[in-house]
């Protein structure tokens, strides 16, 4: 309980059938049609990473976490769209050399906020920078006041709300409710064709591990002791000294840049980026991925993303017209029988039963979750 | 028209069959080529689409779920019934047609995602689909990038043209013009008050709309308000109509939000009988939302009427009843809809081959005589010639057919002067 090793044997293991899993097994067995499917699952899985920080460790539910995905993948999107607007390629154009959506709406020079993502590395730094200090900006605004609970729920979907609207109104500026189409290269190099989806794959196959392992580092830090202390009964974490605002707003930042990163992956893998992702709708669906991996469940959560995505993408095309019903009742089903997700199941059913055969026999084990105070529900 | 066809008409049991699916748009455009041997696949088909020697697949992509479906089902029909009687004639080179439907959700992306799937997992020869700008923008680089072929049915805003896609609507000069040249003439109109949804195809209309109306009519635009997609406040600017008076109301509100704008039209008592109003955004399928006794007197410009008196709508419109039912009504996208596999078809025949760079090579000069909407052709631009209509919206929620335009009007999707 009281180490400060980042995992214990049955995390590391579970981390390491994680990799096996998405570096060997889907590369070898999926086309890369498919593949970079995953791939645009496992842009969401960044956010539902997030969000078991925050709402599962730190109780505090966001349901605006669209505003950092897309604030992240439209960085990545204006400095891509920059690159693939280059003067011969928009020739056609009233003003060459400016992205095709100005053109359309009457601009005539490229607006001053855009000039910074004809750089990556301003680019890089912006997707990081850009949603971290907007959830800074929110949360010193809300947490200081002691706003929580519903009330920040409500509030973080405003904020979604907002973003779109202001995103849609100025489509001069951001390509309204189209989005940012037809990205190409990145650095000249092709995003497109498919090998560069594959190395797209791997790419973003690491940059979740390494989140993972500050999710990871977070947890098992004194940190991550607090959040839970805080969620549990906050009253007395305050009384005991600790600025609880600090350490909310400090959770809900790494949520936000997790998320925005993923919004970055997002519009590399795909080539698009659109104000659909931004808004309310997007923003519950990213909670509900970590509901159905479970929100205590650092792997979970990533498991529960892609199977949410899987069924979605799969019931759709068996059942163009009927899919939605079977995927609510998939959340339904998985809400009511497995309160605490994918990783409930698996911590309630699966993981005793390993624990009995190495008790008998000596197999190897394998999981994700260990039974630490941390990682029980609630005390609700 | 060769002898078989003749042959089709007189024969009673011919005609039996082919009836109830609005068979003279079928019989009259039927090739020879249809009844012979049907030729190899691998004379027809070198690139790897899905094509055997009895079948070729293609992809029906449009929203069956989510805000768009209730304007994307009619399409989904139409295309449908297309399929339906052009494989009762016999198919395309000698194959039935088969498709494989997807449902893009309302959700731009996920459009992307099942263009690509279509295109690459199942190596469609076709893609009949999209409905909205944006939408459309989502699957055009993937088309283009896969090398696929996109019929698109929607009247759009132009300024775009591709290989790989045919636009089988309007584009938006096509549309307006005409109807802003008839509406000033008509009504002597000067002053004009826009109104649209907030996106790329209500503004660029209106773009163009504005440079016509200063430009050639010498009138005057008094008023341009959007407001976002699904608003359903329209009193502010329902007062500004009052206050400012105009000639001609000239409105482009998309979807569910024109349920709200014709009703409090109406409750604030501007009467469309006497108030000219000329709308591009709402076709039959609509009125079907607003009802027919608060639209009224609204004029709509566009190329499609369910009431247009030709013989091919004449057949087109009871076998779409036939197969969908009583109930259901048919706009002008869901005509243009019904276009894309026909000229598709008959593209293909052109060419004589399913190989995506042939038809697109072999569609200009592409000629539809079984259209609903009348002759058809396409240009070199993969724009269709098209007639422009303008109707008044009856009680009932159909359009009485004011004015057609005496020829065809030429696609520009990249007007001069109206950038």
């Amino acid at each position: 309980m009281t180490d400060n090793r980042f995992f214990n044997r049955s995390e590391l293991i579970g981390i390491l059938v994680l990799a096996v899993f998405l570096v060997l097994v889907l590369p070898l067995t999926l086309d890369v049609f498919r593949l970079n499917l995953v791939a645009k699952y496992l842009t969401y899985a960044f956010v539902a990473l997030g969000l078991v920080i925050c709402w599962g460790y730190g109780g505090i539910l966001s349901l605006g976490q669209g505003v950092f995905f897309g604030l992240g993948g439209y960085c990545m999107a204006m400095f891509l769209k920059l690159e693939a607007s280059s003067v011969e390629n928009t020739k056609i154009q009233s003003t060459p050399g400016i992205p095709d959506f100005m053109d359309w709406n009457q601009i005539t020079a490229l607006p001053l906020f855009w000039k910074p993502f004809h750089s990556l590395t301003l680019t890089i730094a912006a997707i990081i920078l850009v949603p971290g200090i907007f959830a800074l900006i929110i949360g010193t605004a809300m947490f200081k006041r002691r706003v929580g609970g519903t009330y920040f729920a409500i509030i973080t979907q405003a904020v979604a709300a907002i973003l779109t609207i202001l995103i849609v109104g100025q489509q001069g500026y951001t390509g309204g409710i189209n989005g940012m189409t037809d990205l190409r290269t990145l650095k000249g190099w092709d995003i497109r064709p498919d090998h560069a989806k594959i190395v797209l794959y791997f790419f973003e196959v690491g940059c979740l591990f390494v989140c993972i392992m500050i999710a990871q580092f977070v947890r098992h830090s004194k940190l991550g002791r607090i959040l839970v202390a805080m969620r549990e009964k906050e009253d007395r974490v305050r009384f005991s000294g600790y600025s609880v605002a600090n350490f909310k707003i400090f959770a809900f930042c790494i949520a936000a840049v997790f998320a925005a990163i993923g919004g970055a992956m997002f519009a590399l893998n795909v080539g698009f980026m659109s104000p659909s992702f931004v808004g309310i709708v997007p923003s519950i669906e990213m909670v509900i991925y970590t509901a159905v991996g479970g929100r205590l469940s650092i792997l979970g959560a990533i498991y529960g993303t892609l199977l949410v995505n899987f069924a979605k993408t799969s019931l759709s095309e068996t059942f163009p017209e009927l899919w939605l019903f079977g995927l609510g009742g998939l959340f339904i089903a998985v809400v009511l029988a497995f309160p605490n997700g994918l990783a409930g199941i698996w911590g309630d059913y699966v993981q005793p039963r390993i624990d009995r055969l190495i008790a008998s026999r000596k197999p190897k084990p394998e999981g994700w979750t260990d039974s630490s105070v941390a990682d029980s529900a609630p005390a609700e | 028209m060769s002898d078989e066809t003749n042959k089709g008409l007189l024969s009673p049991l011919r005609r039996k069959l082919l009836m109830g699916m609005a068979a003279v748009p079928a019989i009259t455009m039927l090739p020879r080529t249809s009844f012979a041997q049907a030729p190899a696949t691998s004379a027809v088909n070198t690139t790897g689409l899905a094509v055997t020697d009895t079948e070729v697949t293609v992809g029906i992509l449009h929203s069956a779920t989510g805000t768009m479906a209730i304007s994307e089902t009619g399409s989904i029909e139409a295309e449908k019934l297309a399929i339906e009687q052009i494989n009762a004639a016999g198919g395309v080179l000698g194959r039935k047609i088969k498709f494989i439907q997807e449902d893009g959700a309302s959700d731009w992306p996920t459009f992307a995602e099942k263009a690509k799937k279509l295109l690459v997992n199942d190596k469609v020869a076709a893609i009949m689909g999209c409905w909205t700008s944006a939408s459309r923008k989502a699957v055009l680089p993937v088309v283009e990038q896969y090398n696929g072929m996109l019929y698109y049915p929607t009247f759009y805003e132009g300024l775009e043209q591709s290989k790989n896609v045919i636009y089988t609507g309007q584009e938006a000069t096509q549309q307006i013009l005409a109807g802003l040249n008839w509406i000033a003439k008509e009504k002597g109109a000067k002053t004009f008050f826009f109104i649209g949804s907030d996106y790329i195809w209500p503004r660029t209309s209106n773009k163009i709309a504005r440079k016509h109306v200063e430009n050639v009519l010498k009138g005057k635009v008094v008023g341009e308000e959007y407001y976002p997609l699904g608003n359903t406040q329209f009193n502010s600017v329902i007062n500004k109509i009052k206050l400012t008076k105009p000639d001609v109301i000239f409105t482009d509100v998309v979807g569910g939000s024109n349920v709200a704008f014709y009703k409090q039209l109406k409750a604030a008592g501007i009467d469309l009988a006497k108030q000219a109003l000329l709308t591009i955004s709402v076709t039959e399928d609509e009125i079907d939302g607003i009802g027919g006794e608060n639209i009224a007197g609204a004029y709509a410009c566009m190329k499609y009427f369910q009431s247009l008196d030709n013989p091919n709508n004449k057949a087109f419109v009871p076998a779409f009843k036939k197969m969908w039912g009583e109930k259901t009504v048919i706009g002008d996208v869901t005509q243009a809809a019904y276009l894309g596999p026909w000229l598709w078809k008959l593209t293909v025949e052109k060419a004589g081959s399913f190989d995506v760079d042939k038809i697109a090579a072999a569609s200009p000069g592409v000629e539809f005589k079984g259209a609903p909407e009348g002759y058809v052709r396409i240009h070199e631009n993969h724009h269709l010639w098209s007639k422009t209509r303008v109707g008044r919206a009856k009680l009932d929620g159909q359009f009485e057919l004011i004015y057609e335009t005496a020829d065809l009007v030429e696609p520009d999707p990249f007007p001069k002067g109206y950038q």
